[in-house]
């Protein structure tokens, strides 16, 4: 039997967001900031989060997005070849504080195909880690800086974030098996 | 898809979801690591039975971007100049255990029939006069990048098409694409039938050159001239030579390479503004990456032990 809980609504989104946009800049208040989010949830929420970033850290902040289809570790395990977004990262990235921006914080083998991803475009003074849900049941040595929203779940349950700009509505919902 | 043969197995949609593959892969060339992992402990394997310069080493350079061990076997100073057969050659190459073979041969059909003697995914990267899919792949890529939609758009292909693979597989992928093809040689390169084979027009004369968008010119295979094909290579200049003379400012020139300079199309247009030579060569590193990944990504599901989410 399947079922499906909601988490987040629209304005719980929207807190979340708003919380993890001032946790980045009160930690890291004179890092040279660069948001980089993950294709393809996680490039929406880092470009809603980026114009509050800007303005609570009084400057500009570079903004990306990474595909990590090329850096994944199942690439030969699964049944046919991903699609391949745009990697979209034109600005230097050596020196700079890199907030790496995705929905959902799982086994974390995606965090680190992010990371390699990033590294690709050079060495980075520090990177962070920024998600909407933290859903816990990690396979790597990874862990979120900044976190909008934790989330008990069984390891078959699902978590589905939606956007507007991609699906037409914003929420987060864990569906059970 | 295990194999990649022959550019029809991959119609309109199948070209098309290479082509957008190889623009986003093709970012990788412009970041400071110029590498990704995707196909990190994998092998790929090149045979060629005949010369080539761009597509062994585009082949190589596709490989090693993704992160894939190559190694690069050529006839000449290889066991089969000792006379070893092709089955006994791909036998030696299966016990290395390669995720792909890169096959060229002299002989129509030889990829498709390696395709049955091994696991591996088997790319042809041409085979006699039949087919040679990647060339077609990266022609149809480098013109869209720079022209846009094909539809409508007449492209002759000019030269030894008796003799050409090229021809065969990029006139069918432009038509594919919604060009319309003229193939134009003298008659003895130009085989009977090969028009409505092929679903293109001939032409035996360079007069209705002006109508082309873009004008395709292929080598002369001296190598395979066997018999009397043509009366000499000056003869054939000037009646076929592609030059500034007989091109407009608005038609662009593609060329599969390597060139024969003043044979079938002069310096100057080569080294001209309107040559694409350059781009395609550019996009064989690109189209060969995509092929590369869309094979040899993406596993038999029955052979997983387990299913790893990521997310």
């Amino acid at each position: 039997m399947s079922s499906e809980t909601p988490v987040l609504d629209q304005d719980g989104m929207q807190r979340a967001l708003t919380r993890v946009a001032h946790e980045v800049v009160e930690q890291n208040p004179d890092a040279e900031i660069a948001l980089v989010g993950v294709q393809r949830r996680g490039a929406v929420l880092a470009r809603r989060i980026h114009p509050l970033l800007e303005e609570l850290h009084g400057r500009e902040i570079p903004i990306g997005d990474v595909d990590i289809s090329l850096y994944r570790d199942d690439v030969a395990s699964r049944p046919a070849a991903p699609v391949v977004h745009a990697t979209h990262l034109d600005f230097p990235v050596a020196g700079k504080t890199v907030v790496i921006v995705d929905d959902v914080l799982y086994t974390g083998r995606t965090v680190r195909a992010a990371i390699d991803a990033v590294f690709a475009f050079g060495r980075p003074a520090q990177i962070k880690l920024a998600v909407l849900c933290d859903r816990g049941h990690r396979e790597l040595p990874i862990r979120p800086d900044h976190v909008g929203k934790n989330i008990p779940t069984a390891h078959d349950d699902r978590v589905n974030v939606s956007v507007v700009e991609i699906d037409g509505n914003d929420s987060v919902v864990i569906a059970s098996r | 898809m295990k194999d990649l043969i022959s550019i029809d197995q991959l119609g309109r949609a199948g070209i098309e979801r290479i082509l957008a593959r190889a623009n986003e892969v093709s970012q990788v060339a412009s970041r400071e690591v110029q590498k990704v992992p995707a196909l990190r402990g994998r092998l790929v394997a090149n045979l060629f039975y005949e010369a080539s310069t761009r597509t062994t080493s585009s082949f190589e350079l596709a490989a090693k971007r993704l992160s894939a061990d190559v190694i690069t076997l050529r006839a000449s100073g290889s066991s089969v100049e000792k006379g070893e057969s092709l089955k006994d050659t791909i036998t030696t190459l299966s016990a290395y255990s390669p995720a792909a073979i890169v096959l060229r041969h002299p002989c129509a059909g030889a990829a498709a029939l390696v395709a049955g003697w091994t696991d591996a995914a088997v790319i042809n990267a041409g085979d006699g006069a039949h087919a040679h899919p990647t060339q077609a792949l990266l022609d149809v890529h480098t013109l869209v990048n720079r022209i846009g939609d094909l539809t409508g758009k007449r492209i002759w292909i000019v030269g030894d098409i008796a003799h050409s693979r090229v021809a065969r597989s990029s006139a069918v992928a432009f038509g594919l694409m919604g060009a319309r093809v003229t193939l134009c040689g003298p008659p003895t390169l130009l085989p009977p039938g090969i028009g409505a084979a092929l679903g293109c027009e001939t032409s035996t004369s360079l007069e209705r050159l002006g109508e082309a968008d873009v004008v395709y010119g292929l080598r002369m295979q001296l190598e395979r001239m066997e018999g009397v094909a043509i009366p000499s290579l000056r003869e054939y200049s000037s009646y076929y030579m592609i030059d500034s003379g007989r091109l407009s400012s608005n038609q662009l020139v593609m060329h599969p390479g390597p060139v024969n300079r003043g044979v079938e199309i002069s310096g100057a247009v080569v080294d001209g503004p309107h040559s694409l030579i350059s781009e395609q060569v550019a996009s064989g590193v690109a189209i060969r990456m995509a092929v590369l990944f869309e094979l040899l990504a993406g596993g038999d599901v029955s052979k997983q032990h387990h299913e790893t989410v990521m997310a």
